[in-house]
C-alpha cells in the first residue's frame, strides 16, 4: 500500500512576493528579505486547513499543495 | 548495428579526429574519415546506454536514461533537440564542432531521432553557425542522405538560451492546454507541444554518431570505468580561446597545455564557466578529465570551460563583472533571482571596485544561501556556486580590499569574456 505525505510548493515564476501564504501558515513559512516566501514544505495532518487556505488564498495561484509518495 | 573495418583504435582525439590536418567540413571528406552512417534504430538506444555516454552540455545526466525516459514518456512521438546554443561566453567548442565537424552533430541528431521514432528533428544552433550547418544539410539533402528532415532554428545570444524550457520555449507552445505549474511534469515527458523532448547538447550527438558507428565496447576503450570516453574543453586564456579533446582520467593540466609557468601567480582557476566554481591552482594542477573529481574538489566542469585569468588581473574584479553579467542575463521571472543577484553584484562591485570597508564574505554568503534553489531554474543556483568558490579561493584578496580598497590590479580587466569590461575592452583594441 502506497503511503503519501503532502508537500507545499511554490511555482517561483507565478510568486510575486505578496505574502498572503506566509500570513496565514507562520508555520512553515517565512519571507525574505524581499518580500518571498521560504517554505519548509513538509505538511502535517494537524496543518492540512491552513496548507489548503493558503494556496487557495495565493493571488497569483502561486502555491500548491501535493501529494508526494513516501 | 552498422559497424565499419576501420575504427580509429588508439586516438586520442575522436571528435577532433582528423579535423587539424583537413579542418574541411564537406560531406565527402567526413565520409572518408569516418564511413557512412545508415540509421539502425533497433539497437542505438541500447548502445548508447552501454556506452555509459552522459550529456556534454554541462549536468553530465546519463544520455541512455534520457533517452529511455522520453521514449517511455507516452504514445506520442516525440521532438529530438539539437542543443548549440552555448549561451556561456567562455565555450567555444559547440561553434568550432558545428564549423569543422557537422555532419558528425547531424549524424547523431538523425540517429537519435530515428531510434526514437521521433516526429521532428531540431537543431537549435547560434547565429554563428546556421550558415555552416545549412551547408552541411544541403549537401545531405541532394543525396537523400537522411530519412527525416533536419530543421534549423537560431538561438538567442543570450546566456540562459540552452536552457532546457528555454530552448523549448523558443521554438513553440509547451503545452497544449491550461498553462500547468512547470515543476510537476519535465520536458522529456511533456515538452515542445505536449511532445515528450530530448533536448541533446550538439558534442554528445557527436559522441552518439561515434557510438552508432563503433559501439559501446569501442567508446569505452578510452577513459575509465565510471566516465568512459573524450569530451571537449574550451580553455579561456589571455591569447583567446583553444579547444582540446581530453580522455577521461587523464590529467586535465597536461591535456591543455598548462603548467605551474603558464599559471604564474594565479591563484585560482575557473573551471566550467560562469555557473561553476573556482578551484585552487595546486588542486587544478591534479585533477584529471573528471567531473566527479572536479565535484569532489568543490568544482564542476560543466560544459567543459577552463578560463585562466592573468597574474596582473584582478580576481574580485573579474568576479564582480561576471555577477553583474549574470544579474542582467536571468530570464527577470523569479524574485529571489532579480533581487538578489543585483545585491549580489552590488556588493561585489563595492569589495572590488570601491574604497575600504568593503561588504564582509559572511553577507555576501547570505544572499548565496537566500538565491540557491529559489528559482525556477539553476541560474541563480550558479551564481551562488560561483561567487561562494571565488570568495573561498580569493580570500586574501577579499581581507586585503576590505582593508586598503581596490589594488592596482583592478584597472587591468575584462579578461573573462561577455563582461562589459571585456566588450569595452575588445571594441577599443580594435580601434
Amino acid at each position: 500500500m502506497t503511503r503519501f505525505r503532502l508537500e507545499l510548493i511554490v511555482d517561483p515564476v507565478a510568486c510575486e512576493g505578496r505574502g498572503v501564504c506566509a500570513e496565514i501558515l507562520p508555520e512553515r513559512i517565512e519571507v525574505d528579505r524581499w518580500g518571498y516566501p521560504i517554505v519548509d514544505g513538509d505538511i502535517a495532518p494537524a496543518l492540512f486547513d491552513h496548507a489548503l487556505l493558503a494556496m487557495r488564498s495565493c493571488p497569483t495561484q502561486a502555491i500548491h499543495l501535493v501529494e508526494r509518495a513516501c | 548495428m552498422n559497424l565499419t573495418e576501420e575504427a580509429p583504435t588508439v586516438a586520442t582525439r575522436r571528435l577532433l579526429h582528423g579535423l587539424s590536418e583537413a579542418a574541411d567540413p564537406r560531406l565527402a571528406v567526413h565520409h572518408e574519415l569516418w564511413g557512412v552512417l545508415r540509421p539502425d534504430k533497433a539497437d542505438l538506444v541500447a548502445q548508447v546506454d552501454a556506452s555509459g555516454l552522459t550529456g556534454r552540455g554541462g549536468a553530465a545526466f546519463p544520455v541512455g536514461a534520457k533517452w529511455r525516459t522520453v521514449a517511455g514518456a507516452s504514445r506520442r512521438r516525440p521532438v529530438v533537440i539539437a542543443n548549440g546554443a552555448e549561451g556561456e561566453p567562455a565555450s567555444r567548442k559547440d561553434a568550432f564542432l558545428l564549423a569543422r565537424a557537422p555532419h558528425l552533430v547531424i549524424d547523431g541528431l538523425v540517429a537519435a531521432a530515428c531510434a526514437l521514432r521521433a516526429e521532428r528533428a531540431i537543431a537549435y544552433v547560434s547565429r554563428a553557425s546556421v550558415s555552416c550547418l545549412g551547408d552541411a544539410l544541403a549537401e545531405r539533402q541532394a543525396i537523400g542522405l537522411d530519412p527525416i528532415e533536419v530543421e534549423i532554428f537560431e538561438a538567442a545570444p543570450s546566456f540562459i538560451a540552452g536552457q532546457e524550457t528555454a530552448v523549448v520555449e523558443a521554438l513553440g507552445p509547451r503545452r497544449t492546454a491550461a498553462p500547468t505549474f512547470a515543476g510537476l511534469s519535465s520536458i522529456r515527458e511533456r515538452g515542445l507541444n505536449g511532445r515528450p523532448t530530448l533536448v541533446q547538447n550538439i558534442e554528445t550527438l557527436a559522441h552518439v554518431a561515434l557510438v552508432a558507428r563503433f559501439g559501446a565496447a569501442w567508446f569505452r576503450q578510452l577513459g575509465t570505468d565510471t566516465e568512459p570516453g573524450t569530451m571537449l574543453l574550451t580553455l579561456c586564456t589571455d591569447e583567446g580561446p583553444m579547444i582540446a579533446e581530453g580522455v577521461f582520467g587523464s590529467s586535465l593540466a597536461r591535456t591543455l597545455g598548462l603548467g605551474r609557468r603558464e599559471l604564474g601567480a594565479s591563484g585560482g582557476v575557473l573551471l566550467g564557466g560562469y555557473g561553476g566554481g573556482w578551484i585552487p591552482t595546486d588542486v587544478f594542477l591534479g585533477l584529471p578529465v573528471s567531473e566527479k573529481a572536479a565535484r569532489r574538489a568543490g568544482g564542476t566542469l560543466g560544459p567543459g570551460i577552463v578560463a585562466v585569468i592573468p597574474e596582473n588581473v584582478c580576481p574580485l574584479a573579474e568576479i564582480a563583472d561576471v555577477a553583474r553579467y549574470m544579474e542582467t542575463q536571468g530570464a527577470g521571472q523569479c524574485g529571489p533571482c532579480v533581487y538578489g543577484l543585483a545585491d549580489l553584484a552590488d556588493g561585489l562591485e563595492r569589495l572590488a571596485y570601491g574604497g575600504p570597508g568593503g561588504p564582509s564574505p559572511d553577507r555576501l554568503l547570505e544572499v548565496c544561501d537566500l538565491v540557491d534553489g529559489r528559482g525556477a531554474c539553476r541560474h541563480p543556483d550558479g551564481v551562488a556556486k560561483f561567487v561562494r568558490s571565488g570568495l573561498a579561493v580569493f580570500a586574501g584578496e577579499v581581507n586585503a580590499h576590505r582593508r586598503h580598497g581596490a589594488c592596482t590590479a583592478t584597472r587591468q580587466g575584462g579578461a573573462l569574456p561577455g563582461t562589459t569590461r571585456a566588450t569595452r575592452r575588445k571594441l577599443v583594441s580594435r580601434a
